[in-house]
């Protein structure tokens, strides 16, 4: 493996200075970024130190004449998985500790195997493999780069594309039935929560806000109803159960004729006004 | 933060220039930037940068104006002839305001957050082209600053970047309505960007290239929107989603997340995010132009005037304006007419609407293409192939028989009687059910009648 990667290599030691220049910056920058990913206290962080390193390696490969392949690797892998992982990281939060325990019997053993069995694969074919003759960046992307990729991806290497496509949508849907979940009871929308509400004598407005007509516009003060009386839903609960709540005769409008014959300022009184 | 934004252009720009073939242009790219220097890079960066910042002012400015049109009301007309001067004092009023750092916030990420989302606005510009080649002090130059064979794909992807300003920005201010909004970018981002990268997929397939400038030069005889149609439209709903604009602003939905991602930011901090978020509309606008709608090619009767005079020199540049502002123009009048929409109602409409049409969509699309390439049929026999399946399949159409079970059938009847009260609060009659006849109704139309009976005061009677 090592002889026919070290041939290749000493056949391409061309770089221009100005790919030097920004191998040499972002180099610095994407090992400390890969090394805060290990170290980082915080999810988001790590998460962040990943993207750097995504965005710096786009660079290099843009600057090794890949254009296409640097694009797509911000497209994809910082625009979507890694925008998947803060979104994840963010819903669930990040003291959410993971169970050990090994829920399918004999899971370790089969994973160690698999995993070996993958290393050995892998080993068997990268030092089997035959690298045929270089022929160049200028031949490979003679009709641009895009079209030079898409033909080894549709035209040489279908196939393997089709087959990594397939696995991909079996993860997928695999992820889909092992999280879906029977619902049990009936759907609660926006509809049932109205009716309920409605059936347990409650308004379907929004209650009214806290200092309206009132005579103080603030958070603790009952809003007053079209009699002068104050509405003692309008000020918050908790202020309420607190007793935070400004007095209402304060605020209160000057006394209306019909008022005075109603004092009691119970909620509920004002149907009979 | 501008000048990195720059330093990033050169980079991706000097190297494809100096990968150029020596022809002149590079392959798959239609413009010829092989006789620029520094200093033309360095004169086209810094226009883009002032182009981009006076754009800003005037779309707040015009948006005020045209949205105060639309409600009756004059908009700011008091500083500077027609008010144009009161965004440059909002701006100025910004700089100076008191700029609060929250004590609970991730210190570097809610500082790095807005630069994020305003350094990445920036970028889309560098390969938005403006006009065909010109004479630039001497040298033959096309008005734009870079291209590559893959630059609409550049820019998604600076897109997709940009939106960590705000994701980043909300999670950072360690606050609840900030979180949520953010989280809501997240997800409307991801969903809304699959069906706007599939609608410029079917543009790509007809133009055959991802450049910006190939893209405009293959609209030389036709408007990608008229054959796209669909895929236009498609395009025009997600970039407005991708904006976080009416009606898809639920990122900062005043009504539920007081401002979203941005409760917690103020002065420069939050003129950063108001900055990215009217750059991305003026992004997105002039992207809608270049891929559909001809970027800088004049309109028909203009350009078949004196054989395309018009599209010569620097005449395109006001095309390009004039089709940019009327997409920003459409943006305004989206925010004047149309309420938000509800959350679950947006992604229901991202997933299971727009997806599955825009991937419908760019399957046709690619299969018509596939057949005229690789077949020796005509794109006129294949559109009339297509015009006879169509029309038989709406024959077949007709052979199926109606449902004739009404369409609630699995529900229960509803109760003949109607119940005015029913679940203790005043309802209308539901279909089926009929209003029982008004009393008061009855009784008015009995005293009219007797009125007229009498005969002689009816007139006033039903005057008054």
């Amino acid at each position: 493996m090592s002889a026919a990667l070290l041939a290749a290599a000493t056949q391409t030691v061309t770089t221009s200075t100005a790919e030097e220049v920004l191998f040499w910056c972002l180099a610095p920058v994407m090992v400390i970024a890969a090394l805060g990913l290990i170290f980082a206290r915080k999810a988001v962080h790590a998460a962040m130190s990943v993207i750097v390193v995504m965005i710096s390696l786009a660079f290099l490969y843009v600057a090794q004449d890949a254009p296409f392949l640097g694009v797509v690797q911000v497209v994809v892998y910082t625009g979507a998985v890694m925008m998947l992982f803060v979104f994840v990281l963010m819903l669930i939060g990040v003291d959410a500790s993971d169970s050990l325990v090994e829920t399918i019997k004999a899971q370790r053993w089969i994973g160690w195997i698999a995993g070996i069995g993958l290393g050995i694969v892998l080993v068997g074919v990268v030092t089997r493999a035959t690298y045929p003759s270089m022929t160049g960046l200028a031949t490979a992307n003679a009709d641009s780069n895009p079209v030079a990729v898409a033909k080894v991806i549709f035209g040489d290497f279908v196939f393997t594309f089709e087959v990594v496509g397939a696995l991909l949508v079996t993860a997928a849907l695999g992820a889909l039935v092992l999280t879906h979940r029977q619902r049990l009871t009936p759907r609660i929308g926006q509809k049932e929560r109205a009716d309920a509400r409605v059936a347990a004598g409650g308004s379907l407005t929004p209650l009214p806000a806290p200092g309206v007509y009132a005579r103080h516009n603030a958070l603790d003060v009952p809003a007053l109803d079209h009699l002068g009386r104050p509405l003692e839903e309008s000020v918050s609960r908790v202020l309420r159960i607190r007793g935070q709540e400004l007095g209402v005769e304060q605020f209160q409008a000057p006394a209306l004729p019909s008022a005075t014959q109603t004092p009691t300022l119970e909620p509920g009184t004002e149907d009979q006004a | 933060m501008s000048l990195m934004a720059l330093a990033a252009q050169h980079v991706t720009g000097l190297h494809l220039v100096a990968a150029a073939s020596p022809s002149g242009a590079q392959s798959g790219v239609a413009a010829d930037f092989s006789h620029d220097n520094f200093w033309i890079w360095l004169l086209k960066a810094v226009v883009i940068v002032v182009f981009m910042l006076t754009s800003v002012l005037i779309a707040i400015w015009f948006e005020r104006r045209v949205v105060g049109r639309m409600q009756l009301r004059p908009g700011p007309n008091v500083h500077g002839p027609f008010g144009l001067l009161q965004s440059l004092a909002d701006a100025m009023k910004l700089l100076l305001k008191e700029d609060i750092t929250v004590k609970a916030a991730d210190k570097i990420v809610y500082i790095v957050a807005p630069m994020i989302a305003v350094f990445c606005s920036l970028l889309t510009f560098a390969v938005i082209p403006f006009g065909p080649s010109v004479h630039l002090f001497g040298i033959v130059t096309p008005l734009q600053l870079t291209d590559f064979p893959v630059a609409v794909l550049y820019i998604l992807a600076a897109a997709s970047v940009g939106v960590y300003g705000i994701v980043l920005g909300g999670w950072s201010s360690n606050s609840t309505y900030p979180l949520l909004g953010s989280v809501r970018s997240t997800a409307q981002v991801i969903s809304y960007e699959l069906s706007m990268s599939l609608s410029l997929v079917s543009v790509f397939v007809l133009a055959g290239s991802m450049s910006t400038s190939q893209i405009v030069s293959s609209q030389q005889s036709l408007w990608w929107a008229l054959p796209l149609l669909p895929a236009f439209v498609i395009y025009v709903i997600s970039m407005v989603g991708e904006t976080n604009r009416l009606p898809f602003d639920l990122p900062e939905a005043e009504g539920e997340l007081v401002g979203g991602y941005a409760t917690e930011y103020s002065s420069m901090k939050f003129a950063w995010f108001f900055l990215a978020e009217y750059i991305n509309m003026i992004n997105v606008s002039a992207v809608a132009t270049t891929l559909f709608l001809g970027g800088w090619r004049a309109p028909w009767p203009i350009s078949a005037i004196d054989n395309g005079m018009f599209n010569t020199g620097w005449w395109p540049v006001l095309w390009f304006l004039v089709k940019l502002w009327a997409l920003i123009f459409f943006f305004v009048w989206l925010r004047g007419t149309l309420l938000r929409l509800r959350y679950d109602q947006f992604m229901k409409f991202g997933w299971k609407l727009l997806i599955p049409v825009s991937l419908g969509w760019v399957v046709c699309v690619a299969a018509v293409q596939g057949v005229r390439r690789f077949s020796s049929l005509n794109l006129q026999t294949i559109l009339v192939a297509l015009g006879v399946v169509v029309l038989v399949a709406v024959a077949v159409s007709y052979l199926i028989p109606e449902r004739t079970e009404p369409r609630n059938a699995g529900k229960p009847a509803e109760p003949g009687v109607f119940d005015a009260f029913a679940d203790g609060y005043p309802v209308p009659p539901l279909p089926g059910q009929t209003l029982p006849p008004s009393p008061r109704r009855a009784r008015a139309a009995a005293a009219v009648a007797s009125v007229t009976d009498t005969g002689t005061e009816a007139q006033e009677v039903q005057g008054g």
